[in-house]
Order: C-alpha cells, then structure tokens, then sequence
C-alpha cells in the first residue's frame, strides 16, 4: 500500500512538472503585448528594452529554469495589465479564500440533495418520483451548464428579490451561486447511486433480509445503501473537478471576487503572466484533486488490493 | 433497462403460452402414443445448430421498440436537415446583414419578433432567425467534426495500445499525465494562445477527448483478444479483419456510437463557455454559443430576452436529442440486451 502510495503521489508530480513546464513554453509564444500596460504608445526600443529586463530573450532552457526557481521561493512573476507591477501571489492570496469557501459549500449542498436524490429514486423506482428524477437528470446533462447558469440567475434574481450581482454580506446572494455549481454534481450523484442501489437489490442478501421479513426501509437504508455508497468514493474527485471548473463561470457570472471571474477577466486582459500562473493554479488542484480521490478509495474501500498477486480490482 | 425488461417480459409471455400449447398436445394424446419411442427426425438435430441471429437487425428492433428514443431522432433528424437546406429557402435573409428600415435607413435594432423578421433582430439589426440556423450549422460543424476525430484518433491509438504489447508501457504512462489534466483548462489555455476560428476551437476541444476513447477500447481488446471463441475462430483459419467485424466490435460500437453522440452536447457546452470568456469565433461566423452569449447581454432587459430564450430552446433540443438517441443507442447496440 506504501508502495502504491508512493507510486501515485510520483506520478502526480511528474504530471505537475510536465504540465507546468509545457504551459510556460507555450505562454511565451503568446503575442508580447501582455507584457505591458500601454504598449500601443512604446517604442520600439522601449519594448526591446522592456523584453530584456523581463529576460524574455533569454534562451528558453534559462527562462525556464528561472521560472521554476522562483516558484520555489513563492514568485509567479507580476501583473501587467491587471494590476500593473503587483506581484501575482499577492492578487491570488486576496482570491482563493473566497472561492474556497463557496466549493466547500456547493459540495456539501450537492452532497445533501444528491443522496437522497439518487435514494429516493431508487426507493420508488418506476413510480412517479423516479421518472421525475429522471428527466431532471436528463436535462441537466443534456443541456450544457453554461446554459441554465444564465437562466438560474436570471429568474432566481427576480424571485429572490436580490441584485444580480454577489454581495458577500448578503446571505441570499450566496444561494444562487452555490445551487449553480451543485446542480451538475446532484444529478450526477443521483444517476450513480440510484444505478448503484437497483443493481444491490437485485443481490441475493437482500432476498435473505426480506425472507427473514426485514422491512422495505430497513433493507432499503440498512443494508442496499450502505453497499452501494462505498463505489460512489470514486465519483467524488471528478466530482470535485467539475465543482473547481463550474466556478470559473458562476463566479464570473455573479462577479463574485474569486479565483475563477478572475481567469475569465485576466483573460480578456490578455495578461499572459496572470493567465499563466492561474491556469497552472487550477492544473495543481486538479491534479491534487484526483490524488486525494484516489487515496480516499485505497482508505476507504476494503476490497481493494495491492498485492500483485490478487490482479485488479 | 426498462427496455431488457420489457424483453424479458416477453419472454417469459411466450415461454408461458408454448408451454400450455404442449400441456394441450400432451392431454389430447392416447396412451399408446405416449408410451412409444420418438422416431429419430434429423430436421430435429438441426434446429438447434442454426441461428437466424444478426447484428444489426437485433440492434435496429430494439432500438425501434424505445419510442420516446424514435421521437427524439425523428425530432434530430429534422433540425439537422432543416438546417443544411435552411439557406436556400425563399425569404431567407443574410445572418451577417445589419437590417435597415427601407425606408427612414435607420437599423432596425432590437426588433420584437414579427412578419418580417421571425424571431426578431438583435442589437446591431441582424435577423435572429437566420442567424440560429447559421450558428446551428457551424455548432454541428464543430461538433460532428470533435465526435469524428475522437472516434478515429481513439480507434486508432486503442487499437494500437491493445495490440502492440511493446506500445503498452510507453502508452500507459502518457495516459497517466494527460488524463491528470483537466480538459477545460486545456481548453482554455489552448483558445487563448491561438486566433479564434472554428477550425482551433475543433483543434483545442478534440486535442484531449480520444484519451477516454483510446483507454476504453485497449481494455475491451485485452479483454476479448484471447477469450476462447477468439482462439478458436483463430485456429480456424478465421481472417483478422473477419475477428474484429464479428467478433470484437458489437462489444465496442456501443460506447464508441454513445461518446460519439455525447461529444455533440458537450463540444455545444464548450463552445458556449469558450465564447463566454471571450475566446470564441469572431461575430461573423455565428455559433450557437455566441448568440447565447449576445442574449445574455441584454437578458435583464425584459423586453429583449427573446435573444436569449430562442437560441436556448434550439440549443436543448439538439442537445437533449443527441443526448437520448445516443443513450438509447447504445443500450440497443450492447449485445448484452439482445435476445
């Protein structure tokens, strides 16, 4: 398991390593007006000069190495657009908290509304509740989120009374943001655990559970949900992505001040060193992301095993 | 599984009734008839060894039987003919001219739907109606195009990483960095460093989508290479090109036909998002992703939200229908649900 362990925390540096050197090596084919605030009144010499003070000439082995070193001692570089010369960890520091915070909650909402969900549907399969369980899943995997974001916000605004913009004093105004970025993970939790709960029932044991006259609820609760939550572990960290990639859109949407409406914004900045270091950002969590689902399955689920011997899973 | 167990139903329907036909044959017959020997009926021995079984025939039925599924293609099948032939109707306008009155020359900005323009103008005067059609023929451009190339490039690679026992290793470890990558952020990163076009917009949305592919079909090959009917077809002398046809891709057609059809719905989504964050085609290519982005400017204005509402029903119903037909399909084509 150490083994294992090892193995998978190595791969996922390799993967960071890998990733971070290739986004840099592209970045630096990005036009040059990104580098600087009012390049359409330099001169040529000016932006020569500028160029060589960033060490944009130098060969590209050396600006790699450079940049790897300082990240090592916390410097991404500087803002150029954005917010000219303010260094790049300090605008991110001012960020991450509150897109922290609203992930956290949007998956422990999409958590709380997806189980019973996925529960409720498999408890009345084929009965009404099921079927409309069904179309909601459905539609909201058919029709892309980026679509019904718009609609949320723009009915839910108007029944909740709230101004269309985030206000973090506000508690109403979390409330729309927060379901925006669940909804996608309650169908997707439901789909799996309903799938995952009429598969348990058909097994033998719960034939024994109800020869011995257990009740529907307990068989339900006690013994089919319980089997069925431990494959679910394995949808969480996609899950989690999917939470991570959601908020660059709702909180840009909302102009939320977070991590996300920032890419969105920096962007259309086209502030390569603020693109770059936000980009590789969200390509560490998500490699983190998928690391820690996968030491939460070898945890949790028992019947996993390592040996070579017993082959896969 | 509604469908297997309609089926299944069936089945038991018919067992049932055969069953009670032989009860009958059995009560009408004489002692003697009972107690004697059967004679030896060669036709008899054969019934067993022949099997009227086809592919595609079984797939086709059961996919007729899923009627909401039917509806849906019917429903698809129509967009996207209408689509194609949309242009070269009579009254068709131009998607990319600015309408003026004819006669106080002033654009006609932000028209409510009417006679002349079905569905209305947006805010600089271009005609709605012919501009979803125009944006729903390039989003099924780009669309088709990223499910084609995932089919092919992940074919191809799986094949190949299945196969080739030297290739497993190296193909592995590749898999291993690039499916660690979010795919949005590839996405993102890819539309940022290239000129938009619908041509980069396919490139950046297909350079990752065949991994899943790839991976799906060299485990299915490990799978089935070297089970004991493959041997044995093998040993008959049974040609490669014959094993894989018959043998190897009913197993892989239906979730090669269901990410085909799902690349649809999500290269539409991507489209969307992409041209939200202000990396998308240029205005004069209208995609349906765009038009949604022109709404949702001006969605808060009661008045205009037709922009936004016209362009999202056009856009769920091709998303849905792909959604469901491929479902469906793939659940018809798994010779799991055959028979």
């Amino acid at each position: 398991m150490i083994k294992y362990l090892a193995k998978r925390i190595g791969r996922s540096l390799v993967t960071l390593v890998i990733i971070i050197s290739v986004v840099f090596i592209l970045m630096r084919f990005m036009p040059i007006e990104g580098y600087f605030k009012n390049y359409d009144k330099m001169t040529e010499a000016q932006i020569q000069a500028g160029l060589e003070a960033q060490g944009l000439l130098d060969p590209m082995p050396v600006q790699l190495g450079r940049f790897f070193y300082n990240m090592f001692h916390g410097d991404l570089g500087v803002s150029h657009t954005y917010r000219v010369n303010v260094p790049v960890t300090d605008i991110l520091s001012e960020k991450i908290p509150i897109s922290v915070q609203l992930g956290c909650l949007s998956i422990i909402v999409s958590l709380i509304l997806g189980i019973p969900l996925g529960t409720m549907m498999a408890r009345y399969k084929g009965k009404f509740f099921d079927k409309f369980g069904t179309l909601f899943i459905v539609f909201i995997q058919a029709v892309p989120a980026a679509v019904y974001y718009l609609f949320l916000q723009m009915y839910g605004t108007q029944i909740l009374g709230i101004p269309l913009l985030f206000d973090a004093s506000n508690w109403k105004s979390w409330i729309l943001p927060v379901l925006s970025m669940s909804l996608g993970n309650i169908a997707y939790y439901g789909m799996w655990l309903r799938r995952y709960m009429v598969d348990e029932s058909n097994k033998d044991y719960v034939r024994l559970a109800k020869a011995k006259g257990a009740s529907d609820n307990t068989i339900m609760f006690r013994h089919i949900f319980r089997n069925a939550f431990v494959p679910m572990v394995q949808y969480l960290p996609s899950s989690f992505l999917n939470t991570v990639i959601g908020s660059i859109y709702v909180e840009s949407l909302y102009s939320i001040p977070g991590m996300g409406g920032l890419l969105v914004q920096v962007i259309k900045d086209n502030d390569n060193n603020m693109v770059q270091a936000i980009v590789l950002l969200y390509a560490t969590v998500g490699v983190i992301g998928l690391l820690l689902g996968d030491i939460m399955m070898t945890v949790l689920d028992p019947r996993i095993s390592f040996g070579a011997k017993e082959g896969g899973r | 599984m509604s469908v297997a167990n309609r089926f299944a139903r069936k089945l038991e329907e018919n067992a049932e009734q055969e069953l009670k036909t032989r009860a009958d044959a059995l009560a009408n017959m004489s002692e003697e008839e009972l107690f004697s020997f059967a004679e030896y009926d060669e036709s008899e021995g054969e019934k067993t060894g022949y099997s009227n079984y086809s592919y595609w025939r079984s797939t086709l039925n059961m996919f007729l039987k899923n009627k909401g599924a039917v509806f849906m293609l019917i429903i698809m099948l129509t967009v996207i003919v209408f689509a194609v032939i949309q242009p070269y109707l009579p009254g068709q306008m131009d998607p990319n001219a600015c309408n003026m009155d004819p006669l106080t020359f002033i654009q006609a900005r932000n028209v409510q739907p009417n006679s002349t323009y079905w569905l209305g103008t947006n805010s600089i005067g271009q005609d709605l109606w012919a501009r979803i059609w125009a944006g729903t023929r390039t989003s099924l451009v780009i669309g088709f195009s990223v499910a084609l190339i995932e089919a092919v490039v992940g074919i191809v690679v799986g094949v190949l990483w299945g196969y080739v026992r030297k290739l497993d290793f190296l193909f592995t470890e590749i898999y291993n960095v690039l499916d660690n990558i979010p795919q949005t952020i590839i996405l993102i990163l890819v539309a940022y460093i290239m000129t938009p076009s619908v041509g980069t917009l396919i490139f950046a949305m297909s350079l990752t989508r065949w991994i899943g592919m790839a991976r799906f079909i060299r485990n299915q090959i490990l799978i089935i290479r070297d089970r004991d009917y493959n041997l044995a077809s093998r040993c008959l002398g049974t040609p490669t090109w014959r094993l894989i046809v018959k043998n190897l891709l009913p197993y892989l057609i239906s979730v090669i036909m269901l990410r085909m059809a799902l690349a649809i719905p999500s290269a539409i989504g991507s489209e969307v998002f992409i041209t939200y964050i202000g990396l998308g085609l240029p205005s004069s290519t209208p995609g349906l992703g765009q038009l949604i982005e022109e709404g949702r400017k001006v969605m808060m204005n009661a008045a205009q939200r037709y922009q936004l509402i016209y362009p999202t029903i056009l856009l769920s119903i091709v998303t849905i229908s792909f959604y469901i037909v491929g479902n469906a399909f793939s659940d018809a084509a798994d010779p799991k649900n055959h028979r």
